[in-house]
């Protein structure tokens, strides 16, 4: 199971405020160990981010991006007590969603 | 025979004196690293044991009694093999090399004589200031750049830049340099080449 | 005990021969070294300024934070043979409290009548409440490539519950001034090929090794540095590492053998760390180079 995201999320200027920190090893596949094989490639491919049932950011993401991705964003609307589900999903097809209130 | 008889006498004080002050703390420090470490690859355990001149710089806080370092200073001078044939200069380009490198000795090395172990470096560049080319030098040491330069190139300069690679502790007792040809860290041709990077007029050391 | 002793007489006797030789060998010339002193000794460490200035950037954005997730999802899990979780372990505030625990440790417990640093007690705790093996957590107990060994987040996640607090490592029992002393003289202990010891480098201020600045953590004003940072995720290869593993490097940069995990040897030194920098403000696990 992958590790756990930290999201914190903002309400800051009439707008939401969002980063988050997300725990991956975005191995690029060129790469190779010490015994001369390649490493394979794993790295994000696409982020979503959900507001009360509508995405308010999707982003597709490539192997250019450094290990455990920082992502920050904002957008209108929300307000403070509210929730945000972020997504990731990599190119092995796993997945991790969590969930921060507003604040 | 008499100085033989004072300084076991001195000796003794010298080492009631600190068993007295430090009490047992020592004691339970060296039993709890014997107890607590472990060989690894090439890192031995009986590394943590102390050799007299170790011993004597712990005990006193690296700060011996004058007569005392001299002695041992003598000591460590005696164990210096100087080259048979009477050269001490080698080649600074490979001198330079051995400057940079800072592998070797680690349990994460291997033995730098067996046939796949890499040379052994002398880590020069992690504590001195050598050639001009290198700004990431570190400042425990002095620096040595201008070193031939600044104090000529003569035969006892060589003869003693090849005893301080070989034995720093035999000039200074307690000195933070590590004595790379006591511990077999560098070979004597490796040393050599040192020698040369301080001291061959033509290395960029001394332009 | 006995081979101590034995130890100082084989030395008292090789003294003894040395002063009875007294040998003469040609001086040579011992002023050379003392001319050139530390030229660059002054030289302002602009990278180190400049890693300030991005660390300060990244402040929010601290990957460190990452493990403090996994380590509090660890913390609270029910697991291991006993299928426990770790609310019921004593970091020495009372059972389950995290808060303000790290800046308290190394201290003593009586529970298992030894001084203990934060990650020897988590390790403590996982072996006694959830039923793991000791050997098995000191298998591989340091990061590396993709692999974070769980105490390592965990000890991440209860230093990040003592972000801002002073630090106040205690020196009441009588086993943890002891614990002091004893970490003193491990720090001063020269031995090895290259006769190095923790004070060779971390001794007086101002030296580096290469472009890194050596904190001197015999002093009060600098010992804060070894206890700043670490745990800390390191840039380089990305990976989050305990003050285990930099005394464990430490020991291997120094040539010595190799330090037991979570053994008294390294809760000793990390006490005479600590109580050094007593009185200093914790900021919370970082980033390092």
């Amino acid at each position: 199971m992958a590790d756990p995201m930290r999201i914190r999320a903002t309400a800051k200027d009439g707008g939401i405020n969002v980063k988050i920190l997300m725990a991956h090893e975005m191995e690029t596949g060129q790469r190779k160990d010490s015994a001369g094989k390649p490493i394979p490639a794993h790295f994000i491919t696409h982020v979503s981010a959900m507001w009360q049932g509508k995405e308010v950011l999707s982003a597709n993401w490539g192997p250019a991006i450094a290990k455990n991705p920082f992502l920050e964003f904002n957008f209108k609307g929300g307000k403070k007590g509210e929730k945000i589900q972020v997504t990731w999903t990599d190119n092995k097809g796993e997945k991790r969603t969590d969930e921060a209130s507003i604040n | 025979m008499k100085i033989f008889q004072v300084s076991i006498f001195g000796a003794i004080v010298f080492a009631s004196a600190f068993a007295v002050q430090a009490q047992d703390y020592r004691g339970k420090a060296v039993a709890n690293m014997q107890r607590d470490f472990h060989t690894r690859g090439i890192a031995h355990k009986d590394r943590l044991d102390e050799d007299v001149l170790q011993n004597i710089c712990n005990r006193s806080d690296n700060k011996p009694p004058k007569a005392m370092a001299e002695t041992l200073q003598n000591d460590q001078l005696r164990d210096i093999e100087y080259p048979a044939d009477g050269k001490f200069l080698g080649d600074w380009k490979s001198g330079e090399k051995i400057a940079q490198r800072g592998r070797g000795m680690t349990w994460s090395d291997k033995l730098a004589k067996t046939s796949r172990g890499e040379p052994n470096g002398g880590s020069c560049y992690n504590c001195h200031q050598i050639g001009p080319k290198e700004t990431s030098f570190g400042t425990i040491g002095n620096s040595l750049f201008h070193f031939g330069k600044i104090r000529g190139y003569g035969p006892d300069t060589q003869k003693y830049v090849y005893g301080k690679i070989y034995n720093a502790k035999a000039f200074n007792l307690c000195s933070k340099m590590p004595r790379f040809g006591h511990s077999e860290t560098l070979t004597e041709e490796e040393i050599k080449d040192l020698v040369a990077l301080l001291l061959d007029p033509k290395s960029p050391v001394n332009q | 005990m006995t081979s101590i002793k034995l130890r100082a007489v084989v030395a008292l006797f090789g003294l003894a021969l040395v002063c009875a030789a007294q040998a003469q060998q040609a001086a040579a010339p011992k002023k050379a070294a003392t001319q050139t002193k530390k030229a660059a000794n002054s030289s302002p460490s602009a990278i180190a300024a400049e890693f300030e200035k991005f660390r300060d950037i990244m402040e929010d954005a601290s990957p460190a934070e990452l493990f403090e997730a996994k380590g509090e999802e660890l913390w609270k899990m029910k697991r291991g043979p006993k299928n426990a979780s770790l609310e019921q372990c004593d970091l020495g505030q009372g059972r389950g409290v995290v808060k303000g625990a790290y800046v308290r440790m190394p201290r003593y417990f009586a529970d298992a009548d030894q001084v203990m640093d934060a990650e020897r007690r988590i390790v403590y705790c996982m072996v006694t409440l959830q039923g793991f093996k000791e050997a098995d957590l000191a298998k591989k107990p340091f990061s590396s490539g993709s692999h974070t060994p769980d105490p390592v987040s965990l000890v991440t996640y209860v230093a990040a519950n003592s972000r801002g607090m002073k630090i106040a490592v205690p020196q009441k029992h009588p086993r943890e001034r002891e614990a002091f002393n004893v970490g003193k003289e491990i720090f001063n202990y020269r031995a090895g090929p290259w006769d190095f010891s923790c004070d060779t480098c971390h001794g007086e201020s101002g030296l580096r090794i290469r472009t890194q600045d050596l904190p001197n953590l015999t002093s009060k004003k600098e010992a804060i540095a070894a206890f700043q940072s670490w745990p800390g995720y390191r840039m380089t290869g990305g990976l989050m590492h305990s003050l285990q593993w930099r005394l464990n490097d430490c020991f291997r940069q120094q040539r010595f053998p190799e330090p037991g995990y979570v053994s008294e040897t390294i809760s000793d030194l990390m006490t005479y760390l600590g109580v050094n920098a007593n009185g200093h403000v914790y900021k919370g696990p970082g980033i390092k180079r």
